[in-house]
């Protein structure tokens, strides 16, 4: 196990199955955040209903919250593997190449070249997402625990925080449309007859993620949404800063 | 036709104090059917003519198949038509344009000399495991090993792999997978292969890293590059054979197959 970790192509395997565990992870965040799409609801969000239901699941067999907490740790051990074997890699590929005599560019792709990029600006997007909707600590908007409904709606009220969002999936979009096919390849379950089935796959998979994910924050935005009925959160919108 | 030539001059790539630098030459009169390599003959002529020391590169056939010569012309390995250096006519280039010729870029293939690189590296990733341990005998019943079409044809695809090294020389990570997965794929289809299928994919990757080559990113630009055109599938066809050898092989290397 140590040699595989130690080969470019083992850990490059490595990186290619957490980045495999990340995707599934987003595939059922995309999910979960489009119950968010059936509004403010006649007595509970349905966001709320599932945000609940998520940390209720197992109960009275498992603790309260412990599905979430396993999701958490595994999603923490992908990540930290993921950067530390590409980290790595990097370096081995850049000791490979004389520095001053960079690699002519005759077809590589821009997500491709930008992998690095965008994985750097998305670890720095995922500090501000967890900040802003797990901690609760980003207080431009008003954020309540509990309420994840009113909490989505007044932040998505605002321009910058679409924006930002918005910039965040284009991000997305762009590291899985070479990662996701690349992890067929890197992983060796491509072969030459389904190789344009897996690449055009992996592109519509990322483009129904990144319109599922787009699609909370944009009918909030243009308030296809109902503003949340919950009275405490209203109070602290006209009243003082929370 | 006249070319202003940007070529790379390294007198010793071996000494760290030789660094190189491109030097320029004027050539005129060039017959437009002149492959680079003549060019480059020719201006070696005169440069003995003139007593100045002669531009040192690699050659050999010159048809295209030994894959000795090994340019980067213009940034590009064996330049803009996706052939091999040698076949690089200047009927490609504009009458009048500076063309850059560099060595293979690559830290796992050190200059000699000019435009002449070390491609040793190559050989023992070969000798790691790109070789069947046949004993001679009486030449075997044909139908006694059969092999379907389509396992030829992708083997044969695979085995048209001459060596050159411009995939490496191409690949931002200096990484030498297409090569690899040439010979891999091309002896682990084969039924003559099989004894030595997971030792071979196991010792082949192993010298690959030992000999300080890159990883894959899946960029693609090797086999952008390649004369003889494999397709990147050998990469997918190596980083299936290795996980596959990696999680079933169980004992040490088996060495009764070559001592027998």
């Amino acid at each position: 196990m140590i040699e595989y970790w130690r080969s470019t192509i083992g850990k490059k395997q490595v990186v290619a199955i957490t980045g495999a565990i990340l995707v599934g992870y987003l595939i059922l965040h995309m999910l979960g955040n489009l119950n968010s799409a059936f509004g403010p609801g006649a007595d509970e969000a349905r966001v709320d209903w599932y945000a609940h239901w998520l940390r209720d699941f197992g109960e009275p067999l498992l603790p309260h919250g412990f599905v979430v907490w396993v999701v958490r740790v595994v999603l923490l051990g992908a990540i930290i593997t993921h950067i530390t074997g590409i980290v790595q890699l990097v370096k081995r590929n850049r000791e490979a190449r004389p520095a001053n005599f960079p690699a002519r560019r005759i077809g590589r792709s821009v997500e491709s070249i930008a992998m690095l990029g965008t994985g750097t600006l998305l670890i720095a997007f995922i500090v501000f997402h967890i900040l802003q909707f797990t901690t609760l600590s980003i207080h431009v908007t008003p954020v309540e625990p509990e309420e994840v409904y009113a909490n989505l709606y007044y932040a998505f009220q605002e321009w910058y925080f679409l924006a930002i969002y918005l910039a965040a999936l284009i991000l997305i979009g762009m590291h899985l449309r070479h990662g996701v096919w690349s992890m067929f390849q890197t992983l060796g379950l491509d072969n030459p007859n389904r190789n344009a089935k897996l690449r055009h796959g992996s592109t519509a998979l990322v483009v129904v993620l990144v319109a599922g994910f787009a699609a909370v924050p944009v009918l909030f935005f243009t308030d296809v949404l109902d503003p949340p009925k919950t009275t405490a959160v209203i109070t602290a919108l006209s009243g003082v800063p929370v | 036709m006249k070319f202003t030539l940007e070529i790379w001059r390294q007198f010793d790539g071996s000494d760290e104090n030789d660094k190189g630098r491109f030097e320029t030459f004027q050539v005129e009169d060039i017959d437009p059917d002149a492959s680079l390599l003549e060019v480059l003959d020719q201006l070696n002529e005169r440069l003995s003519r003139e007593k100045q020391r002669n531009i040192a590169f690699d050659s050999d056939c010159r048809e295209g198949i030994c894959g000795a010569c090994s340019l980067v012309i213009d940034g590009t390995p064996h330049g803009p038509q996706q052939v091999t250096s040698c076949q690089t006519y200047m009927r490609d280039f504009i009458d009048g344009q500076t063309i850059t010729i560099e060595p293979y870029r690559a830290n796992t293939f050190p200059v000699i000399r000019d435009l002449a690189v070390d491609r040793g590296a190559l050989d023992r990733v070969i000798q790691a495991g790109g070789y069947i341990s046949t004993t001679t005998g009486p030449q075997p019943d044909p139908n006694a090993m059969p092999v379907s079409p389509e396992v030829q044809e992708q083997a044969m695809d695979a085995a048209i792999c001459i060596g050159c090294g411009a995939c490496v020389a191409a690949c931002p990570n200096g990484a030498a997978m297409l090569f690899t997965g040439a010979k891999v794929t091309h002896l682990n289809v084969l039924p003559q292969g099989q004894p030595e299928r997971q030792d071979r994919v196991i010792g082949m990757v192993e010298q690959m890293d030992a000999e300080g080559f890159g990883g894959c990113t899946n960029y693609g630009e090797c086999s952008r590059v390649c004369p003889q055109e494999i397709s990147i599938d050998v990469i997918g066809m190596l980083n299936r054979e290795y996980r596959k050898a990696k999680l079933t092989k169980k004992s040490k290397p088996d060495k009764a197959m070559t001592t027998q």
